[in-house]
């Protein structure tokens, strides 16, 4: 490219007239304007137009971006107060189910009570009833004992017609007798 | 406004043919010889349009854009985020005022080559690229020696990673590439589009006239095609225009990466 250049600037030169200015060298005063026209251009556009430029790019940027982290902000707060009313019925339902359980044990608790106390009470009145009869039954068989021996001694004696004046003979008869008697309730 | 001029001696028989480069230097108005021509009014008009466009389509921006606004952002979000970003990356950000601003500046002074009435850019005057180009070149190497420091930088710059007895052989090369090479390039690919442009749609067009008046009559109808070439070269024009301007701040902003980047 540059020897074309060259070459065309060189034959442009040698076919033009003597007074022919050659367009590869530049005009200086050109250079100067040139210069100074640009300089003013960049020192405007760069100081007035496209920082604003940019300006208007990030405030865009931060409008949609900003747009966007609202929305997100939004999102995270919802499922923040999402998460706690969850954790809220969470605790409520195991509040509810501990409430239950307790009341339940303690139901269970007064049952056992009751029962243990019932069957206490049973006991007592059963070994009570128990003895009861077994210091009647003693009281009875002392009675009997007593009120057998006089009516059968007073029997016999009636029967027999006669007093037995021997004490002791009229002891061991009446023990026999007794002792018969007890083996016959303890053989049937 | 040129050919204008130009068709009226072309009409009354004198042919101009084929033009030459004094098309390109118009003469200096009230005498003030190079401060005063077509192209540095041209320039500050360029310099004034755009100033007014951007301020006046910025003086109240709203987070969602009217028309003007749009424009004024699609200028400059294309040089952000379409090149800044690109080539350097998160921290090319910072460039992209000035990218917008040469990129701008290019484009409406190159367009200048294919709008009716102006009809020639301003870049087909070297001195403009030049300046830019200039502009760049100091750019990349300030912001590598700040970055990295002087040593480091040119060791970056010059120093390949290549076996030491190659060096004596690749550092001038390299020297020679990027200190020389690169603003020569960059000033001359503009400068000779816009010229090489301005120079073939102006060959179609007064070669139209020149076959218009031609003594031979059945020359005459062949102007229409010529006409017609110069017609359809405008838009290949506009695409060398758009693609030019690109290019221009793309390999600035390509040289500013490459200063900025640590390895070579």
């Amino acid at each position: 490219m540059l020897t074309t250049v060259a070459y065309v600037a060189t034959r442009l030169a040698e076919e033009a007239p003597e007074q022919e200015p050659n367009p590869i060298f530049p005009v200086w005063q050109e250079l100067i304007i040139g210069t100074i026209a640009f300089a003013v251009l960049c020192f405007v556009l760069l100081k007035f137009a496209f920082p604003r430029m940019e300006a208007m790019y990030q405030a865009r940027v931060e409008a949609i971006e900003g747009g966007l982290r609202r929305a997100e902000e939004r999102q995270a707060e919802a499922n923040a107060l999402y998460e706690r009313y969850q954790e809220q019925l969470n605790e409520l339902r195991s509040e509810a189910s501990r409430i239950r359980q307790e009341a339940a044990a303690e139901a269970e608790a007064i049952r056992q009570e009751i029962l243990a106390k019932a069957r206490e009470e049973s006991e007592r009145i059963i070994a009570a009833g128990r003895e009861q009869l077994a210091a009647e039954r003693q009281t009875i068989i002392r009675e009997l004992r007593g009120t057998v021996g006089t009516l059968a001694v007073e029997l016999a004696g009636r029967i027999v017609g006669e007093a037995l004046e021997d004490e002791a003979r009229r002891r061991g008869t009446v023990d026999r007798f007794l002792a018969e008697l007890d083996a016959a309730p303890a053989g049937r | 406004m040129r050919v204008n001029a130009l068709s009226a001696p072309v009409m009354a028989g004198d042919v101009h043919f084929p033009p030459s480069v004094k098309e390109f230097f118009t003469p200096a108005l009230f005498g003030l010889d190079g401060w005063l021509t077509k192209f540095t009014i041209f320039v500050w008009v360029a310099v004034a349009l755009l100033i007014i466009f951007f301020l006046v389509a910025y003086r109240d921006p709203k987070l969602v854009p009217s028309r003007a606004q749009w424009m004024a952002e699609a200028v400059y979000g294309f040089a952000r985020d379409s090149i800044a970003r690109p080539m350097l990356g998160h921290e090319g950000v910072r460039f992209a005022p000035y990218f917008a601003a040469l990129l701008s500046f290019i484009l409406l002074t190159n367009l200048y080559g294919i709008i009716p009435g102006i009809q020639i850019s301003t870049n087909t005057h070297i001195a403009y690229p030049i300046v830019l180009a200039a502009i760049s070149y100091v750019m990349f190497n300030y912001i590598g020696i700040r970055k990295h420091g002087f040593v480091k930088y040119m060791k970056n710059s010059l120093v390949p990673s290549a076996p030491w007895y190659i060096l004596p052989l690749l550092i001038p090369i390299e020297f020679f590439s990027t200190f020389i090479v690169r603003p020569i390039t960059l000033a001359l690919r503009l400068f000779a589009n816009m010229f090489a442009g301005h120079m073939i749609l102006a060959v179609f067009t007064l070669g139209g006239f020149a076959l218009l008046n031609a003594q031979t009559w059945y020359f005459k109808p062949i102007s229409v095609l010529s006409w017609g070439m110069a017609v359809a070269l405008t838009f290949l024009e506009a695409l060398v225009i758009l693609l030019q301007a690109y290019v221009f701040v793309v390999l600035t902003s390509s040289y500013i990466s490459g200063a900025l980047a640590e390895e070579h």
